[in-house]
């Protein structure tokens, strides 16, 4: 009995040591946290390309540096940078008038870096003779909720091509993919249908594709460039004459709306913070690489290098880099 | 004697109404063995399966060593396991004492009145509110209101609010099972009502209440819900500060400040990606995580039991 009330009387002890060091502690400490931690947030679609540069940093400096990349959209992402809670912002669009003037109001400036697009590619079967171009409203027509069991055939998308069935495949509803084709394609709203074959691996969406001639499909341009001897792309019509994705359209903005370019957006104070400064250079660095690794299209090495530039001009505001970015 | 008289008073009708009622009885046995067949079943379905396809990533030493990675064969759960760890921590150390306080505060010293009893009915209420809105709470009062940004600290205080209401069920309800008897004998040598409660009433009901604070705690370490809300959804491959510093002070708090992960978090961030590899990474941390439940569960009814065998009345 003794014992047992021995140890609960050291226990409150050490409970009421630790509270006061608690109490004692927490005031200093709590300036110094945020000194070494890089603190990112924002686009889903970013993120891949912000995580992989991440974790090469932070190998690259032995653990020295943290950085913190989360998902909270390109808008959620804004509101946080713009309340000064980020050093950096991953955005899938440039930042918008309102969240400029959100930023202003609290006198954050920033950095603007395009950093690699984001491209899909619709493809068909190489004996396809007949869908070499598609419109965005074809696209619609073929791939939105309504057209579940209804849109069949090739011949209700366009009069005059051929009375058989088409066969789709896409992405599944858990990619990145799948959300910007149906943002762009369908519109914000809209679901896509779902008697089509999914995979989340692009392999599968190639072969099933190259194997049926009445067969069509979306997914990731980078993955579309290492196959094009067995799907072929279509080109697409938004209103201004068809386009082939290609390396060049892609750069030019022409290719649209399935090519966009992301950005991430560095705070200029957060610049005078060394491990900020070398992150958003290792990012440009590297960018071609680990664009590439996870399966985005790198921008030209031009931009990369007008990049830096700007990054060490320190130069803010939303300014296009250059045209079509 | 009597036996034959009894065997005669069953009539072949009273026969068949007993074999009716038998019927009846066995019915619903075997209807109450189905339902837990069909939970236990199924509950043993999910875990194999998950044990099974997180297996090979469970049975490499590097899972648990290796931080988040975008190869899933690189990932691993270090800053999770060791995220959960420390927000549990300051759960426990939040919730269990403030708990335990007003619990024994609204059943030995509150009196009846309608003020007590619509605390009662609040604490009641808000262990059923959505976790989520915990969260909400959480973003507004801890990270902007106090700014404790979204650390362990944060993720550690929302999850302590969550899991209180349980703490202070479950102590009320150890305490009111201590036999009033035990109190009156101990007034009546003039105890006063503290001495009571620390000598007596406390020590009695403290299997009953670390049990619930445990089973409460287990629950805090699945919740992802109320975490995502305060920004908890994160790449994170670095450790917090470690609290034991080889200079003095010796101690560091600098690790309640820090970002952090927790395991179901990272598993969501896991289930979420379109890689098929990375879903075997999911099954195995929610392997893990489902080990880590089981065994704070299965101490909780060892503590029961060994504490229950200490009291002597």
């Amino acid at each position: 009995m003794i014992s047992t009330k021995l140890r609960r009387r050291s226990a409150i002890l050490a409970g009421a040591v630790a509270a006061l060091a608690f109490v004692t502690n927490w005031g200093t400490q709590a300036a110094q946290s945020q000194n070494n931690t890089i603190a990112i947030d924002g686009s889903s679609t970013v993120f891949p390309i912000t995580e992989a540069v991440a974790e090469e940093f932070q190998a690259s400096k032995r653990g020295a540096v943290r950085v913190t990349v989360g998902i909270s959209g390109t808008g959620g992402g804004f509101k946080k940078f713009c309340n000064g809670e980020l050093d950096i912002s991953n955005a899938s669009r440039p930042i918008k008038e309102s969240e400029q003037q959100a930023c202003a109001a609290k006198g954050i400036e920033y950095v603007e870096l395009p950093i690699a697009y984001d491209a899909l590619t619709v493809v068909v079967n190489p004996r396809n003779t007949w869908a070499a171009s598609m419109t965005t409203a074809e696209l619609k027509a073929m791939w939105e909720g309504a057209a579940e069991g209804k849109i069949t055939k090739w011949s209700q998308i366009r009069p005059g091509w051929p009375d058989v069935k088409f066969t789709l495949f896409g992405p599944g509803a858990d990619s990145g993919t799948f959300d910007y084709f149906n943002e762009v394609i369908l519109g914000k709203d809209n679901k896509s249908r779902t008697d089509y074959t999914p995979s989340e691996d692009d392999n599968v969406l190639v072969q099933g594709v190259s194997r049926d001639q009445n067969a069509l499909g979306y997914f990731g341009f980078a993955y579309y460039d290492l196959n094009k001897s067995r799907v072929k792309a279509v080109a697409i019509d938004s209103g201004k004459g068809a386009v082939m994705p290609a390396v060049a359209t892609v750069n030019d903005g022409t290719y649209k709306p399935l090519s966009r370019p992301i950005y991430i957006y560095v705070k200029k104070s957060a610049l005078d913070r060394a491990e900020v400064r070398e992150f958003s250079e290792f990012y440009l660095k590297n960018a071609t690489r680990l664009v590439r690794e996870v399966d985005y299209v790198p921008l030209p090495d031009a931009d990369y290098r007008a990049a830096t530039q700007r990054l060490s001009q320190r130069e803010v505001g939303r300014k296009p880099l250059r045209a079509g970015l | 004697m009597l036996a034959a008289k009894f065997s005669d008073l069953i009539t072949p009708q009273l026969g068949h109404q007993l074999h009716q009622r038998k019927l009846l009885n066995l019915g619903f046995m075997v209807m109450g063995l189905v339902a837990i067949m069909v939970a236990l079943f199924t509950l043993a379905a999910l875990i194999i399966h998950m044990a099974m396809s997180g297996w090979p990533r469970l049975s490499t030493w590097e899972f648990f060593t290796a931080f988040a990675s975008r190869r899933p064969e690189r990932a691993g759960i270090l800053a999770a396991w060791v995220g959960s760890l420390l927000v549990i921590s300051v759960t426990a150390i939040v919730a269990v004492p403030i708990g335990v306080a007003a619990g024994i505060y609204l059943e030995e010293y509150a009196r009846k009145n309608w003020l007590s009893e619509l605390i009662e009915i609040n604490v009641t209420n808000l262990a059923g509110v959505p976790s989520i809105i915990y969260g909400l709470l959480a973003l507004g009062v801890f990270v902007y209101e106090f700014k404790f940004g979204r650390s362990v600290l944060t993720a550690g205080c929302t999850l302590a609010l969550l899991i209180l209401p349980i703490v202070i069920v479950t102590t009320r309800e150890s305490l009111r099972s201590i036999p009033q008897m035990i109190r009156e004998a101990a007034y009546a040598v003039g105890a006063t009502q503290w001495q009571v409660i620390w000598h007596h009433v406390l020590p009695y009901s403290i299997g009953g209440i670390l049990t619930g604070t445990i089973i409460g705690l287990s629950r805090a370490i699945g919740e992802t819900s109320s975490l995502i809300t305060i920004g908890a959804l994160t790449f994170i491959a670095f450790l917090p500060e470690s609290p034991f510093q080889g200079k003095p002070p010796f101690v560091s708090w600098e690790w309640l400040n820090s970002p952090f992960t927790v395991m179901p978090i990272q598993m969501f961030n896991w289930v979420s990606r379109p890689n098929p590899e990375f879903q075997v990474n999911a099954a195995a941390a929610g392997t893990v995580l489902m080990t880590m439940t089981l065994l704070m569960n299965g101490f909780a009814i060892y503590l029961r039991y060994r504490l229950r065998q200490g009291i002597k009345w």
